[in-house]
Formats: C-alpha cells, structure tokens, sequence
C-alpha cells in the first residue's frame, strides 16, 4: 500500500464526518431563503460551536474508552459562572474568564479522580458529579440573568473582516492549541493505548493513569469554552437542566458522527467536531424545509440511529462469539 | 553494547531462593537461575511447573514473596514490567502488549517515542521503526500499519521488534515462536542467534524440543516450581529430560475406570475435519456414549477451541460434526444446548462464563431450566425447587440457603453449581474446560466421581485438564494435542504421565505403547 492509502484508512472515520458535513451543509445553504451569505455562516457557526466543544470535550474521554455524562453540566455551571464573572474591566473580564476555565479544569479533575482512584465506573461517576454540578450551577443561577462584557461577547460572536464567523476562528484556535498538541504528545498516545488494550498498556508500561487524568481535565476545559461561548452568545447564564441534558446526549451523538469508537482507541476530536456541525445542520434541515420545529428530535433520533448502526457492522467480522461481548 | 560472551565469571542475571505463591497454591519454590551475557538459556517444564510465574517475577509483572534477584551481582527489585526493562530485562510476552488501534510504528516506539519540542515526532519514530523491523528480520512489514490488521504471526514479530527498541540486555521470549508459520521461526531464529553474539542474554521458553535443541546453549528444566535441573544442551536426550519433567505428587484418589467393549454402536460425538483459523486443523475422533475422553498437552495448543467449536461459540469452522449419527451445525449455544441436540458445556472461568455471581443459588441453577419449570412465561416456584433440591443433593453442594448470592459460597462450591446447572438439563454430552482448576482436593474428588457416574448412565464426556494426573486417572481414552491438531492418542496401559508429556512435546518416547 503506497503512504496515501495509509492516511486514507487511518482518517476514514474523520473523512466521512467532513463529507456527511459537507453534504448536508450544501442541502441546508441551497434550500436557505438567504443562501450562502456571511450571516448565514455565521449563525450556524454560532450554533455548531458550541457543540463542537462540548463534541471535543466527550471525545478526550471516549478516547481513553471511558465516557463523560457531565460535559453537559460543566457547561451549563461554567455559563452560570461565567455570567457572574465575566464582566467590568479588560482585566477583571480577564480574571474571569481564567476562573471560568479554571472552574472547567477542576469540575475535570475531579472526574478524573473519581474514575482513576475510585475505580468507579466512568459512566456512574460522571453521572453522579454531573448532578452535583449542575446542584453549583442552580445555587449560582436560581433564575435566569447576570450579564457578560459584551464588548467582549461581541468580538467573540461576530465576524471578522465582515466575513469570516470569529466563533469559528476560536474552535480552529483551541484545536490547534488543545487537540493537536494532545493527539501528538506521549499522553495522548498513551491515552489511545489504553483506550484499545488497557493490559496491553500496562505490560508495555505506560502511564496509563496520567493519560486517563489528562483526558478528564482537559475535557473539563473544552467543555468550560464551550460554557464561556454560551454565555457570549445569550449575555446571560442560566442553569437549564435540559439543556445540559441535550449537549451531553448530543456530544455522544457527534463523536459516533464523527467517527470515534465508543470502545475508545480510535477516532480523531476532529472528526468530533464535523460530527457536531455536521449535527446541528441535519437538526436544521427541517428549518428551511419548513417542517414544524416538533419533529426535530425524532429527525435527530433517526438520524442518531442510523449512523450509530453503521458503527456497529464490524461485529460481522467476528469469528469468536465471545468477542462480542468483550 | 557488546559484552564479552565468557561464561565463567559472575552471572548477568541471578536469583536465588525466590518463592511465590498464589492463594493456596505453590507456583514457585525455592527457584535459582543464572543467565549469562551472549548466550541462549532455555527454560523447560509442563504445566504448572513455574515457568510463566519465573517469568512474570523477571518481567516485573508479579512480585516475589521471598528470595533476592541480582543483576551485574548488584540487589534489584522490579515493581513494574518498567522498571524491570528499564535495569535492562525485557520480555517479549505473546501478543499480549501490543495495542491493536496504533500503527506498528507507534507500538514499537511505545515507550521511549522520539520527541520534538515535546511532541512526537514522527519522521524520526519511522525510521526507528523500520531500524527495528529489520534488526527483528521483518523488514516487509510497513510501519504504518495497523496492528489489528497483522495476522498472527506478524504481531508476534513486532512484538520482537518492539522488546528490541528498549536496547535490553536479557530479552526474555515465552513461547515466542507458537503462533508463527515456519518461515517466520527460521527469521526469528537467525535473528536470534545474531543478538546472542552481540552479548545479548536470551531466555527461551517453548515446547518444542527441537527449537530448543537447534537453539539453546543450556537448558533448566522446572518442575513443581522448582528448579530441577541445568546442563549444557546437548548432554541429555529427550527421552532424559522429559525424565526430569515428571514428578508430580499423587495426591488423589480416582473411581475405578469400568471395562469397556470395543464400541460397535453410534458414537455420540464423532469430529471429522474440524477445522477453526489457524487453532484447529483437521481434528478428528470419536466419542462413544459411557466414554470419558481427555484432551490433553500442553496448555494452549487448541483444546479450548475446540469446546467452543462443539458449543456453536466459535464462527466459520470447517469440516463436520455428528452427533447420534446426524450432522449437526454449530450455531450458537442455545442451539448446541437444545434437547435435540443436548451439548453442555462447563467453562473454565465459572466467575465470567458460568455464574451470574451477585444473584442467588436458585436463580443461577434454574437458568438452563426455566422453559422446563415455567409456563406461560411465569416460573412455578415448586417445580423449580423440587429440580434443584434434587441437584443439591446429587451433587452434596453445601450452602446456608439456596438466596444466598453465589459469590457466598466456596471455590468448589460455585463449581459445583456451575456442573449442576447444566446437569439439570440432562445433557447427553458434556464438554468440561480444565473443571477442577482452583479447587480444593476434596470437591475435586467429589467431581471425578461424579464424571464416572454420569458415563455409566451413558453420558458421554471430553475433559479437557492441564492437570496430567487427573486424565489418567479419570479418562478412559486421552487425546494429546499439539499445535492445534491431534498429536497422539493415548488409551489403556499407554496413557502414563511420562507419554502424556512426552506426546504433548511432541517427541518420540519409544518406552510407551502407543495408539495413532
């Protein structure tokens, strides 16, 4: 096999995730009564980041093979915060959103903890500290309100130069910040070992808990900038236990999109976010096909079902019954 | 790093009175072993002898619980496979530390990746990759592959590659060469030979007497996990060495084996060709009803594959089974379990294949019954207590109520649940997985009994046990297997400890009567 075939199966998933994007980006622009203009691009833009976000924030941790039902509730505790921090002066705007960020690195810590040295399931963890802070989250916002620097929100919300959404220039940022530096270091492989073979990785001796606590806290992180975004976005916090419900189911129907294998070990956070964007436009569609706003979920669902469907065909392959269950 | 490959002076390696044990059981008593720098040290013995615990302490895989390892005559401890190749011992394990989603690039520089400016690089991880693949003689391998894309055989030579990056001074190989093809074992072997006389210590551990033979300088052989024997190669016979392997303990006590007449009727079970990958070729036998047949040799050479075949567990077999004199397919379980069919199988691991551990003795036994005691989809509580008071009895479980969970009860105990769950099927073959592993003499005994009462009613039975002593004493035929395929058949007078081991190593042993 010559090298490009090499990187075609190694990002199959991540292609797949852009193409499924590119489609239904195409449907959704030509149907769009504007069609393709800069403030078309940008409201979608606006809307697909924020899951894009929460997207690579679960796929740190379905990486490792782990799964974090609490991105959606870091999120919506991090816009409360946020909603209270987030404002005055250039430096005590700055102060906040450092202790936004901080607030999202340590709600992530604190699963890693849980998971790691409380040998606790990932899944009844994350559950049970995404209720706690979600708990922050009404103590800090009981009622909908506080205000964000909007000098500042608007910077973050706009475009630049008039065209480009500046939403969209902040993902690529933290990708190129968090997520490549991640995917190439010895933590992240080791993360994407144990994910695959957890003994495997252990007999060949890497640090397998680092890469799990890396995991979880740097998915608290993204999922606190996806919280700041929010707040950007609405000037305002809110602690919506429904909300927080719908990004964490949403982040795990993204990473399925965007080609991550929930066993962990593989798929790229990439990919993730195409998943999201991708996502969000499929959940848009309806819009400009002027179906009622009622039918969204069971679109999505639908939609869900089928490329999770697609993800389960290799167990065709399997000459032992036993594996699957493994 | 060339040492010089004179054997007189102080060891590289040496431990000394190292002792472990596992629960109850000895796997290491009292164990010394030197090895020296450029040469290739062969490790022998059966089952249970001690090797892979010998191993494991050297890896840094499980701690000693007593005695002292010494490198360059220098104390060590390894608390982890790290640390142990870190002081320069690696061990190349079988395909158990390979990641299957990383390239086989990533996999050998799993360890020590070449970095820039803190993050892997990549160009450099290739080219130490490719170093690597060719000094392990598997230069045709690409180093972007996937590993979970590489057969066998392949991995098994990454593997070698990868022990090779962390530069080690003992490379430890544990049955390195059992699932390559022949090609690959003479790469692996010139490999071999080419890192000995660059001062590297191998330690070899196989069954395969004539890899040892063309290999190894000196061998050790182990036996009840001691150390029995060192002697330069080549100043035993076989014959001598497997001599040296036996010496197990007799310790218990075994019904009388019935008579049988030469079968003229339909055999239960009759295996023509069966055939799995590259785990099964071509096993073919006969089991009569009344007949206990063993299946022995040595662990691994495919005896588990084939109960999984005969339980419809395993995918795309080849050849034929019969059951009664009728063709039968190998579905699924349920259907290998069906009364028409009536296939039982008792798995090794009663903890994850046999039991539900947290639900209670009832629930666990009427499993494979609640079609019998239910109707209409509600279970009827007494028929279903009368099935099972009638199973506690035959099999004299011992438990303070049948609600208690499982996981309450003993050792024996659960095993003996796992055997009467399916008994209470009535199975007219039953496929037992090395049954006795793990539990005390006493349930073990109870459990021989059993086997030959369930033959004299007919039933037929396939024993697999890496436990020599309890096939002869309970088979009535044994089928020694080897390399995934039928070695030798052992019946009668034939079937001493001495033709198991030396069928199972696949070696001629003229002393014994044998039947092919």
């Amino acid at each position: 096999m010559s090298e490009w075939r090499f990187w075609l199966k190694e990002q199959r998933g991540t292609l797949a995730a852009v193409g499924i994007f590119l489609l239904m980006f195409t449907i959704y622009v030509s149907n769009h009564p504007a069609g393709l203009t800069a403030n078309v691009v940008q409201t979608a833009s606006n809307k697909g980041v924020l899951l894009a976000f929460v997207a690579m924030a679960q796929t740190l941790v379905v990486i490792t093979a782990g799964i974090d039902l609490s991105v959606g509730m870091i999120f919506i505790l991090t816009n409360a915060l946020a909603s209270w921090l987030v404002i005055g002066s250039p430096l005590e705007t700055s102060f906040g959103v450092v202790a936004v960020l901080a607030a999202g690195l340590a709600c992530g810590a604190l699963n890693g903890l849980i998971v790691i040295y409380g040998r606790l399931q990932p899944i009844v963890a994350t559950i049970a500290t995404g209720a706690v802070f979600f708990g922050i989250a009404l103590l800090l916002r009981p009622f909908p309100g506080g205000s964000v620097n909007e000098d500042l929100a608007d910077m973050m919300t706009g475009k630049i130069f008039g065209v480009v959404p500046s939403s969209l220039v902040a993902l690529v940022a933290i990708i190129l910040v968090v997520w490549v530096p991640f995917s190439r270091s010895v933590i992240g492989r080791a993360a994407y070992a144990t994910g695959s073979s957890e003994i495997a990785a252990y007999m060949s001796s890497l640090p397998i808990r680092r890469a799990k606590f890396t995991a979880y806290l740097l998915s608290g992180l993204l999922a606190a900038t996806g919280g700041l975004f929010l707040t950007f976005f609405t000037y305002t916090g809110e602690a919506a236990l429904a909300s927080g419900n719908a990004y964490t189911l949403f982040s795990i129907a993204s990473v399925v999109l965007g080609g991550v294998s929930l066993f962990g070990g593989r798929g790229t956070a990439i990919g993730a976010v195409f998943g999201a964007l991708a996502f969000r436009t499929i959940g848009d569609l309806l819009f400009v096909f002027d179906f009622d706003p009622l039918w969204q979920p069971l679109f999505q669902g639908v939609v869900l079902l089928v490329a999770v469907s697609l993800g389960a065909f290799g167990l065709f392959r399997v000459r032992n019954r036993l594996e699957w269950f493994g | 790093m060339i040492t010089s490959a004179i054997p007189a002076a102080a060891p590289l390696f040496q431990m000394d009175g190292v002792s472990k044990r596992f629960g109850g059981v000895r796997a290491l008593e009292n164990a010394a072993l030197a090895v020296e720098p450029g040469r290739i040290h062969a490790i022998l013995g059966e089952n249970g002898a001690g090797k892979s615990t010998l191993i494991k302490i050297m890896a840094g895989v499980v701690a000693p619980d007593e005695g002292r390892m010494l490198m360059d005559g220098r104390e060590v401890t390894f608390r982890s496979p790290a640390e142990a190749s870190a002081a320069g011992v690696t061990c190349v394990f079988q395909e158990l530390s390979l990641i299957p989603d990383l390239s086989v690039a990533d996999n050998i520089c799993i360890v020590h990746p070449p970095r820039r400016f803190g993050l892997i690089d990549r160009q450099a991880q290739r080219v130490i990759a490719e170093e690597a693949l060719v000094r392990a003689g598997a230069e045709d391998i690409h180093p972007r592959m996937l590993v979970k894309d590489l057969p066998l055989s392949r991995r098994q030579l990454v593997e070698i590659a990868k022990a090779l990056a962390w530069k080690p001074r003992i490379l430890i190989l544990d049955e390195a060469t059992s699932a390559l093809t022949a090609a690959d074992v003479a790469k692996v072997f010139s490999v071999l030979m080419r890192l000995r006389s660059e001062g590297l210590a191998l330690l070899y551990i196989s069954h395969r007497m004539h890899e040892i033979a063309e290999l190894s300088d000196e061998c050790t052989v182990f036996r009840n996990g001691h150390n029995v024997m060192s002697f330069a190669a080549g100043t035993h016979s076989n014959g001598e060495i497997v001599e040296m392997m036996i010496g197990r303990e007799y310790s218990n006590a075994f019904p009388p084996k019935p008579e049988r007449a030469t079968d003229t009727a339909t055999p239960a079970l009759e295996c023509r060709k069966l055939g799995w990958t590259d785990r099964l070729r071509d096993i073919s036998f006969t089991l009569g009803k009344g007949e206990v047949l063993g299946l022995g040799g040595l662990d691994g050479q495919g005896q588990r594959e084939l109960l999984l075949a005969l339980f419809g567990v395993l995918r795309g077999t080849t050849g034929s089974v019969l059951v009664d004199g009728k063709s039968i397919t190998l579905a699924s379980p349920a259907e290998a379990s069906s009364e028409q069919i009536g296939i039982a199988l008792i798995p090794e691991d009663r903890k994850t294949e046999g039991l539900m551990l947290p639900m209670t003795v009832r629930e666990n036994l009427s499993f494979s019954v609640l079609d019998q005691v239910s109707r209409g989809g509600v279970i009827n509580r007494e028929d279903e207590e009368q099935l099972i008071d009638e199973m506690i009895k035959l099999l004299t479980i011992k438990t303070a109520g049948l609600d208690l969970p499982v996981a309450a009860l003993s050792g024996g105990n659960q095993q003996k649940v796992v055997i009467a769950k399916w008994l209470m099927r009535k199975p007219k073959i039953i496929l037992l997985n090395d049954p006795t592993r793990g539990i005390d003499v006493g349930t073990k005994h109870e459990i021989y009994l059993l086997l030959r009462r369930l033959a004299d009613r007919g039933t037929a039975i396939l024993f697999y046990s890496t436990d020599y002593d309890e096939l002869i004493g309970c088979c009535d035929r044994v089928l020694v297997f080897y390399d995934g395929s039928v070695a030798r058949e052992l019946k009668g007078s034939g079937m001493t400890e001495r033709a198991l081991i030396a069928s199972a190593l696949n070696v001629e042993d003229g002393h014994v009567g044998t039947a092919a």
